[in-house]
């Protein structure tokens, strides 16, 4: 299964966290919301201009910039 | 640019931290309220002391630590309201301030708030407090709203598994509080003995903990605090700088001064590598960890009714936050609250008047018989009193009804919303996305606005929004902007003329974000260059808002506030300009010599000399600059009754306005100095006069350069 960033997850899919390619406080942080290895991932919605993007990760509702989405590899879950 | 610590505010959480660990007296039992951000701990801290610490819904409301009191028992209970914070990482100011707080301000106990609809999440944060230290309270809120939502959380099979109290609450509707209060006094008072759960970790990180632990441990027995030995055999192995850092702070002991300890650490990080773990890679496994345990916890403690989702939420954020009607429901919903103000303001605006005027005319006769001296008359009754009744009737209306109104769409969930949709805006501004939220508090009040700009942490993006905020009109002044659009914009009569003062009103919002936008962009290539940084927002479910209570509340205290400031300002204001119309130099008034001495100017801004010192004088509060140039105008003493919007129509006229006039008068209220609250406020936050003086003139300059833009050019187009 082919690895994809984040934001280029299309809206209403669903994805599991390979890989978060942040280093420092940005790292920790995308983590301490939840953002580890196996964590499922949906795209809910795109903002006005298609960014930013809202995430429901771990029951909440969070919305990254692509800079941000952009560093986290998913692997787009089967239906 | 001098862009530290010292210039970010968190200069000063470090202070309110240590002035607060310093709280201690003895017998009084401390008790610090932790959770991540939007869980409701301030209601929690609300319900519990009775104090009236603003609540709002949005992440970050609380940038402050809050202490309240309430007693149990006998006992006095000191609570503290930590800020929100995913974790205790010390990744941000808020984290850093919350953790040093747990640390080093030695709490008898700590309750962590998490939210019954979101617990996976939050029982991160559960665990990395249960690992420093054991005396930990879980209250487990909004059990109503999880309920609502099909969510069933399992309390005591939670406290079974994590060996300390879990009381499963409803902070608004005050349900589980006794409780709470009793497990809080309980494990405070040792009658309940507590056996918190211990995250195991991979088998290298648990023998690398091992080797630094006893040295620890021996290393705070000897120390006044109860930290954790391996919580922070953890920290240390992470090679976490700030906790060193704290116990410097606080403690006054260097940990890498002993030896003994830095060697041991030293082989355990050995050890590590050997077995492939690096530093960096040591953070990263202690979370996945935490949220390992987390996962595998909540599906045993949460319960999910089949059927039952948060359908209403999501279709309401389809209408709020999509790409097509986004923008369209934000201007929507702005306007209706403008509609709801300007139309609901007349009547209370007309009787208010009436009865000052009835009253200054009772006065008068009062104060005649008495055989006052005509001047002591002139002070008290033309220039203190009237302003004083302008200010009250022609201001306070708007404000008191604007303000509840905001305050609803505040703890409905809203604000969150238009960051959201705004951000693209921002990013392409070069600023925060959060910077949207402080714009929104701006509304209510700039000083607000600015002390919110703390959620923001990048010291630039902080600065750049923090000098930009006074680009939002806050309270004060939208009745000037309300009463002009009716006065000279809105053509026709009743509710068609609301309508279009509505959209005048809106025209200037929207140019006061294009002004925003554009000055962050400017500020980003110049005197605050950089790049965004980067930006995770939460956008917390819609929470129904207590419309009685916020309406009967923010309506005494906007009317509190006003008229406290109508007396403390508008009243020596009054005498101000009352002497300065009365007393005479050269043949003229000083008043007149005054504004004289500013009318070449302001007339090339499409101002005149009295509305421009109008707005000098209005420095100490914007409520007053209509009232003064009123005052100003009317200054000869005739008697006056201003109980319509046509007799003040017509004052202005009088005095040479024209749409223009009116027009310029608007803008230069958007785009000028900062009152002098919100520039003590700037200088407090940043800490420097430069910033201060920089948020003085950057307004100003844009408000000069506007007016005169649109003076000459309506001039020169012969439209005046």
């Amino acid at each position: 299964m082919e690895l994809l960033p984040l934001n280029f997850l299309p809206v209403g899919c669903t994805a599991r966290v390979k890989q978060i390619n942040a280093c420092g406080a940005l790292r920790r942080r995308l983590m301490d919301l939840g953002l580890v290895t196996g964590t499922e991932v949906k795209a809910v919605r795109k903002s006005l201009s298609g960014d930013p993007t809202l995430y429901e990760i771990r029951g909440a509702m969070i919305a990254l910039r692509c800079e941000e989405s952009s560093k986290i590899l998913v692997e787009r879950s089967m239906l | 640019m001098g862009l530290t610590g010292q210039s970010t505010g968190l200069a000063i959480m470090r202070r309110i931290a240590i002035a607060q660990v310093k709280v201690q007296s003895s017998g009084d039992i401390i008790v610090a309220l932790a959770g991540n951000p939007n869980t409701g701990k301030s209601t929690v801290f609300n319900s519990l002391t009775g104090l009236k610490q603003h609540t709002g819904n949005w992440p970050g409301k609380t940038v402050t630590n809050a202490c309240g009191r309430y007693g149990y028992d006998g006992k006095n209970f000191i609570l503290v309201d930590l800020p929100g914070t995913y974790s205790l990482m010390a990744n941000s100011p808020e984290e850093e301030v919350a953790r040093d707080f747990i640390c080093f301000g030695n709490p008898h106990v700590t309750v962590v708030v998490v939210d019954a609809t979101c617990m996976e999440r939050n029982l991160n944060l559960v665990f990395q407090i249960i690992e420093m230290t054991p005396k930990v309270v879980v209250c487990v809120n909004l059990m109503d709203e999880a309920h609502r939502k099909g969510i069933q959380v399992d309390t005591k099979r939670l406290s079974d598994i994590l060996g300390v109290p879990v009381v499963g609450i409803s902070a608004l509707k005050r349900q589980g509080l006794d409780l709470l209060k009793q497990s809080v006094w309980e494990v405070a008072c040792g009658g309940l003995s507590v056996n918190p759960i211990k995250i195991e970790y991979d088998e290298a990180i648990e023998d690398a903990v091992g080797i630094v632990e006893p040295q620890i441990s021996r290393l705070i027995d000897n120390l006044s605090c109860s930290i954790s030995s391996r919580w922070l055999a953890l920290r240390l192995l992470e090679g976490d700088q700030a906790i060193v850092e704290a116990f410097k702070r606080y403690l006054g002991i260097d940990i890498f001064g002993w030896v003994e300890l830095k060697e041991r650490l030293q082989k355990a990080r050995d050890m590590l590598v050997e077995r492939g773990i690096t530093i960096d890679q040591l953070g990263d496994r202690l979370v996945s960890s935490l949220f390992r345990n987390a996962e595998e916890i909540s599906r045993q403690v949460v319960h999910h009714k089949k059927g039952a989702t948060n359908s209403i939420d999501s279709k309401i954020d389809d209408l709020l936050t999509s790409r097509a009607w986004g923008i369209p429901a934000m201007l929507a919903l702005l306007g209706l609250m403008f509609w709801i103000t300007i139309q609901g303001a007349n009547y209370p605006s007309h009787i208010l008047s009436k009865a000052f005027f009835y009253l200054e005319e009772e006065l008068a006769e009062l104060f005649m018989a008495s055989g006052m001296p005509q001047w002591l008359y002139g002070i008290l009754i033309d220039g203190v009193y009237r302003t004083l009744s302008w200010v009250v009737s022609v201001m306070l209306p708007p404000m008191a009804i604007f303000f509840p109104l905001f305050t609803l769409l505040e703890d409905l969930g809203y604000l969150p919303r238009v960051a959201f949709n705004l951000d693209n805006f921002f990013k392409r501004a070069c600023a925060h996305g959060k910077q949207a939220l402080t714009m929104c508090m701006g509304f209510g009040c700039n000083a607000a606005g600015v002390v919110s700009c703390r959620i923001i942490d990048s010291p630039r993006e902080r600065l750049i929004a923090i000098i930009t905020n006074n680009y939002v009109p806050c309270n004060g002044r939208f009745p000037t902007l309300i009463a002009l659009a009716t006065i000279f914009m809105a053509v026709g009569t009743g509710w068609f003329q609301t309508v279009v003062a509505t959209f005048a009103v809106m025209a200037m919002i929207t140019l006061a974000v294009v002004v925003t936008l554009l000055t962050s962009k400017i500020l980003s290539r110049t005197v605050l260059k950089g790049l965004p940084s980067s930006f995770v927002l939460e956008l917390p479910p819609y929470r129904k808002p207590q419309v009685c209570k916020i309406l009967i509340r923010s309506l005494m205290d906007r009317t509190l506030s006003v008229l406290a400031r109508a007396v403390t300002v508008a009243a020596p204001a009054g005498l101000v300009i009352w002497v300065m119309a009365n007393v005479n130099v050269a043949g003229n008034s000083l008043l007149n010599h005054f504004a004289g001495f500013l009318d070449p100017f302001a007339r090339m801004l499409g101002l005149d000399g009295y509305i421009l010192m109008a707005f000098i004088l209005g420095l100490p509060a914007n409520e007053i600059v209509i009232p003064i140039v009123l005052m100003s105008y009317v200054s000869a003493g005739t008697l006056m009754d201003l109980d319509s919007l046509e007799a003040l129509h017509q004052i202005l006229v009088q005095h040479g306005w024209t749409w223009l006039t009116a027009l310029c008068t608007m803008l230069f209220s958007l785009n000028h100095f900062p009152c002098g609250t919100t520039l003590l406020t700037i200088c407090k936050e940043t800490g420097s006069w430069k910033w201060t003086l920089i948020s003085f003139m950057v307004p100003t300059i844009t408000g000069i350069v506007l007016c005169f833009v649109v003076a000459q050019t309506a001039r020169l187009l012969g439209l005046v």
